[in-house]
């Protein structure tokens, strides 16, 4: 086991992925961040927090995507479905997708297709913890990356956050 | 997560667990069908035959639409119109209609068992969509998926079941089910409708006293009397049972609390429900309807991903 980010290294990471995006983003009105269930989401919850505290006076909207029903392998393997939540419209907005780690792709692909059921949206930008990058099954990066590493397919990236392990950190098992 | 089984049915096959995952993925669906665009692509290499034996247009709409919101590929069968009516076999129509690579099988029979047959003779997954006077398992979930969405559970709930209970296949699958997630059941209705010894059986109370039931009760399902399956005189008139049995808005106006009305359809309108009532805003008949959709939509899922 090997730490790839501590704690306080998270915390700095998504510090400086909010400011990217912040940066990135001129019209914050028109931006909308969305966490990818199940995990996500623990990360968009952070960036949320991040960006509130630096532009209090911003109200961003903020909205959680399942993707279990867009998945390519149905039929292989069954995942328990996760709400769904985008109590706004994401037609010709900017729309963040937020995971928390990048591997195959393949789950990125499902979201996009998820999320095109939703609207049009203006611009699709991908926000992620964890490149693991050469690891690619489909054409897909990230626009903000916490950090990439290089990683072989039998090792495992495990991101744990305070709500629901107790411990911020991301190990390479 | 997967279901213990690979085809439904009936209530009576599935465990407590199976139920709480068909009704948790239903409500996943729900949001799904609220979407600008109502559609997921989870099936799309899936082909699903309904095969129809007796009259329906809930259910087969129902179902129709939840395969059709899943990406399914779908062959509508009704026996009439079709090779049936020169004599062939369940089984050799079954096996013709496969043999064109056909996955699930959703079906509507009016012999109790004939889902259950073909499931020991055929490789596909099998929906019972209904059962002469067996089970009626959607019909059930979506139910159960209805009076948990306004009640927020069902453990506790004390659910009453009025009507035709002995001809009811919902009613069973009511039964099978609200026992299974911890509700308590009355069964209701005249003698002549209730069957013998269904209290020991089922553990269920019964009821002659429409009013009593009606004053134990949060829910009262409300069943459709079903001339076409009674042979034999059970009741001297449909007024007559409408006098004794028929819910009216005088009746649920002299309960201390609000009740919730449901009723799976076809309405006898003035019969086992009177007119007052079935448009009422205690009536959730219609969401009723538009949960099946959901119900159906997370069954198939869950039974295609069962398969891999």
């Amino acid at each position: 086991m090997k730490t790839i980010l501590s704690g306080d290294q998270l915390a700095i990471t998504i510090k400086r992925l909010s400011h990217q995006i912040l940066e990135n983003s001129v019209d914050l009105s028109n931006t909308c961040i969305i966490g990818i269930q199940p995990r996500g989401i623990w990360l968009s919850n952070r960036i949320i927090k991040e960006i509130q505290l630096l532009l209090p006076q911003t109200k961003l909207l903020y909205g959680i995507l399942d993707i279990t029903f867009y998945r390519d392998d149905v039929r292989k393997e069954l995942h328990v479905a996760n709400q769904t939540d985008i109590p706004f419209s994401i037609e010709n907005r900017k729309v963040i997708l937020v995971d928390d780690v990048l591997y195959t792709g393949r789950t990125i692909r499902a979201a996009l297709d998820a999320l095109l059921d939703f609207g049009r949206p203006e611009k699709v930008e991908l926000c992620v913890l964890i490149d693991r990058r050469f690891s690619r099954q489909l054409p897909i990066q990230p626009d903000y990356s916490g950090k990439a590493i290089d990683s072989i397919i039998s090792q495992r990236v495990k991101v744990g956050w305070q709500e629901n392990s107790g411990k911020d950190e991301v190990v390479l098992l | 997560m997967r279901l213990s089984t690979k085809h439904l049915l009936g209530i009576r096959e599935l465990s407590p667990q199976d139920i709480q995952l068909i009704l948790d993925t239903a409500s996943q669906f729900k949001e799904v069908l609220q979407r600008p665009i109502k559609k997921v692509p989870s099936l799309r290499d899936v082909t699903i035959v309904n095969l129809f034996y007796e009259n329906s247009t809930r259910t087969r709409i129902s179902f129709e639409l939840a395969e059709k919101r899943l990406s399914a590929d779908t062959i509508n069968f009704s026996a009439s119109g079709s090779s049936v009516s020169k004599g062939e076999t369940l089984l050799d129509t079954v096996n013709n209609i496969l043999s064109m690579k056909v996955d699930m099988v959703v079906m509507r029979h009016s012999a109790t068992g004939a889902p259950h047959f073909l499931a020991r003779h055929i490789p596909a997954a099998i929906v019972n969509a209904g059962d002469g006077i067996n089970e009626h398992p959607t019909q059930a979930l979506l139910d159960a998926f209805s009076i948990r969405e306004r009640l927020g559970t069902l453990e506790g709930k004390k659910v009453a079941i009025i009507g035709d209970i002995m001809h009811s296949r919902v009613a069973l699958s009511n039964i099978y089910l609200l026992k299974k997630m911890g509700a308590e059941v009355t069964v209701a209705g005249p003698p002549t409708l209730i069957p013998k010894h269904m209290a020991e059986a089922f553990n269920v109370r019964v009821e002659y006293d429409l009013n009593k039931a009606l004053q134990w009760c949060d829910v009262a399902n409300v069943l459709r009397i079903q001339l076409e399956r009674q042979n034999q005189v059970l009741f001297s008139s449909l007024r007559e049972y409408n006098l004794a049995y028929g819910v009216k808005k005088s009746l649920l106006d002299n309960l201390d609390k609000e009740i919730l009305v449901m009723h799976p359809g076809p309405i006898n309108r003035g019969v086992e429900l009177d007119s007052d009532v079935a448009d009422s805003k205690q009536s959730i008949i219609l969401q009723q309807v538009e949960n099946g959709v959901a119900v159906r939509m997370a069954v198939l899922y869950l039974l295609a991903g069962r398969e891999g």
